[in-house]
């Protein structure tokens, strides 16, 4: 059973401006989304920036209320979800940020920052919740001495663990990951990256992994969605839409992702300009501004999301071709 | 191209020294490179391991804690370590540019774009302005900015990220400078923009017969962009090589853990080879040789003693006993 599902979801920041702060417009962050995520899968969502994938991961994880849309978690919508109901959603769904020089309180001490939800949450005596710091750590890798000590005390990797470990102290079944590794070094990120896969395996958790990194998104996601815009231009199994995309953002995108060996020759599509403004995005497809392969209806008709090659693509190179 | 190295380093060492001398660290730490016209070296590293203490070297743009303390560093035939600080001014800019990774700090917010990539030419070639003028819009041109009259008139916070890169590209290119040294240029821009970026770099090299050298931790970088590659760990080149040879062939477990810990496209989940542990602090380094805690293929002497350079092949080097066995 899906965990949790979206459902055209949308939000809209209202731009104000003017002698009386009138709303003049909105930024259209997130369009009329829709998206499944599966227990214990991974579901990566990739684009630039203002694409709408961090209003994606506030939205999942009400710190944003949707302009429109629902999200379904077991089932049952969120709107629909009593005071009790939304705490233990909040407790299944959690979250670790980029930085983990910033998410972390510089003057508490590990210890007492994992322990943190479990006290608020759970209202754990204190030798139990002791107790399960000390498992946590050792989950993440850390040793148990790290719960007497201050965050400045560990490196960037370190303080990612520890993160994760605060992110795990619920017993939570999604974990949102906005780009978990980009803050980190090189040398450090097969580390984390891995410790996330094996947390995965042994915990069932379900993964919204979010990254600009494409390598790195392919590796880790079970199905990718690709935004640009405030809206998913294509989505599907991980495999399917990596090796062979075929929305022409997509194709471009992993275009320009870099080779991990100097023999792997990708096709070059250069796109030409940039992002437009999501306030005032161009009609019909709104990538067509910048389109190789840009066709007269594409500046009027939105194309629909459909089924096309496996993967739902929205683009009117593929209209018809169905399953 | 000629066979004489444009640009040369030799053993070069530069180390901050704390201000009653007690501690020393060593920064860039007996470092030899060569740079031909046209060329394009990477210098991959991670935060911490001198890469980028090692271009303020080049560029002689040290702050004053720090200090050049041993080595060569030859540019077209010269002795760049014996140039006065107002000789280097006339080289700096000039004929060796460098651009940095974030264009809005290198940028000044109080001027126009069009002063800002007109300033290079007004000081080192004594142009006028109207002239001046003429040469940034040109430049403007050169890296691919729409409307460049407009964009002339207009200040940097008016414009996006991959615009500023630009901008800073174009005072970069202002002189015609022999070197470029651009110091993680994309890091701060999009995918699709990086493509963008890295592909006038590539351009506006085969146009000038540009040496170019790219500071970057990003391997993928190397990969699209260089010729040769230098690996740099705690101050140190531990292997240097042409591209290719590095990356088929490592012989320093660090390059070659580095390589493997990259995620490729279309792997899926799966593992990934991971470095133990974590770089160490250039302040306190571990004896012997400065990978050694973290290696997982270290001999007793590496902890003992720090490896020498061994030429593996004709142009690759590598600082470890697994090589000089």
């Amino acid at each position: 059973m899906t965990l949790l599902e979206a459902h055209n979801l949308t939000k809209h920041f209202p731009v104000r401006g003017g002698l009386f702060r009138k709303v003049e417009g909105a930024v259209r962050a997130v369009d009329s989304v829709s998206f499944t995520i599966e227990p214990g899968r991974t579901l990566g969502v990739v684009g630039e920036s203002g694409c709408g994938k961090s209003t994606t991961a506030k939205l999942v994880l009400k710190l944003e209320e949707p302009t429109a849309g629902e999200i379904r978690f077991d089932g049952q919508s969120l709107q629909s979800l009593d005071a009790e109901g939304l705490r233990k959603y909040r407790k299944s769904v959690q979250a670790v940020f980029q930085d983990p020089y910033a998410s972390l309180s510089p003057r508490m001490r590990v210890g007492s920052i994992i322990a943190e939800p479990l006290v608020t949450n759970e209202s754990l005596p204190r030798g139990e919740a002791k107790k399960r710091v000390a498992h946590l750590l050792e989950r993440v890798g850390l040793p148990e001495r790290a719960a007497d000590l201050f965050p400045h005390e560990f490196s960037g990797g370190q303080r990612q663990r520890i993160a994760i470990a605060r992110a795990l102290a619920l017993s939570p079944r999604l974990v949102v990951l906005d780009e978990p590794v980009s803050a980190l070094d090189v040398s450090i990120r097969a580390q984390i990256l891995n410790l996330l896969v094996d947390l995965q395996r042994d915990l069932g958790l379900a993964y919204l992994f979010i990254a600009h990194d494409l390598a790195a998104v392919a590796h880790m996601s079970h199905a990718i969605a690709v935004m640009y815009l405030g809206k998913i231009v294509e989505y599907g199994p991980a495999k399917t839409v990596a090796a062979d995309p075929k929305h022409p953002y997509t194709q471009a995108l992993f275009a320009a992702a870099l080779p991990a060996h100097p023999d792997e020759t990708r096709e070059e599509i250069i796109l030409a300009g940039e992002v437009p403004s999501p306030i005032n995005p161009p009609a019909g497809c709104r990538f067509h501004p910048r389109c190789p392969h840009v066709m007269p209806r594409c500046s009027v008709e939105v194309p629909p999301l459909d089924m096309a090659l496996g993967r739902e693509v929205a683009c009117h190179l593929y209209d018809g071709k169905g399953q | 191209m000629t066979d004489a190295p444009l640009l040369e380093l030799d053993k070069l060492s530069t180390h901050f020294v704390t201000a009653r001398g007690t501690r020393v660290v060593k920064a860039v730490d007996e470092v030899s490179l060569s740079l031909r016209a046209g060329e394009t070296l990477g210098v991959v590293g991670e935060s911490g391991s001198g890469k980028t203490t090692l271009a303020l070297s080049i560029m002689r743009l040290l702050p004053t804690a720090a200090r050049i303390v041993g080595g060569g560093l030859r540019f077209a035939g010269e002795d760049l370590l014996a140039k006065s600080p107002s000789e280097m001014r006339h080289i700096r800019g000039k004929r060796i540019a460098m651009i940095l990774q974030d264009p809005m700090a290198s940028l000044n917010p109080l001027f126009t774009v069009g002063d800002q990539v007109a300033e290079p030419v007004r000081v080192h070639e004594h142009t006028g302005r109207r002239s001046a003028r003429d040469r940034a819009r040109s430049l403007l041109k050169a890296v691919k900015i729409p409307a460049p009259e407009q964009r002339l008139r207009e200040y940097p916070h008016q414009m996006s990220g991959g615009m500023r890169q630009r901008i800073v590209g174009a005072i970069a290119m202002a002189c015609e400078p022999r070197v470029l040294i651009a110091d993680e240029p994309t890091t701060s821009l999009d995918v699709t923009i990086q493509a963008q970026y890295l592909k006038l770099l590539r351009d506006l090299q085969r146009e000038h017969g540009l040496a170019l050298i790219f500071i970057t931790h990003n391997l993928g970088i190397v990969a699209r962009m260089c010729d040769s590659v230098a690996v740099m760990y705690a101050g140190r080149v531990i292997e240097a090589g042409p591209v290719r040879t590095i990356f088929n062939a490592p012989v320093h477990p660090y390059t070659q853990a580095l390589i493997e810990s990259i995620p490729r496209l279309g792997g899926g989940p799966s593992r990934l080879t991971a470095i133990d542990g974590q770089p160490p602090d250039l302040a306190s380094l571990p004896a012997g040789c400065s990978f050694q805690p973290r290696c997982p293929r270290a001999l007793d002497r590496c902890r003992e003693e720090a490896p020498g350079i061994t030429t593996v092949a004709p142009g690759h080097t590598a600082r470890c006993w697994l090589a000089a066995k």
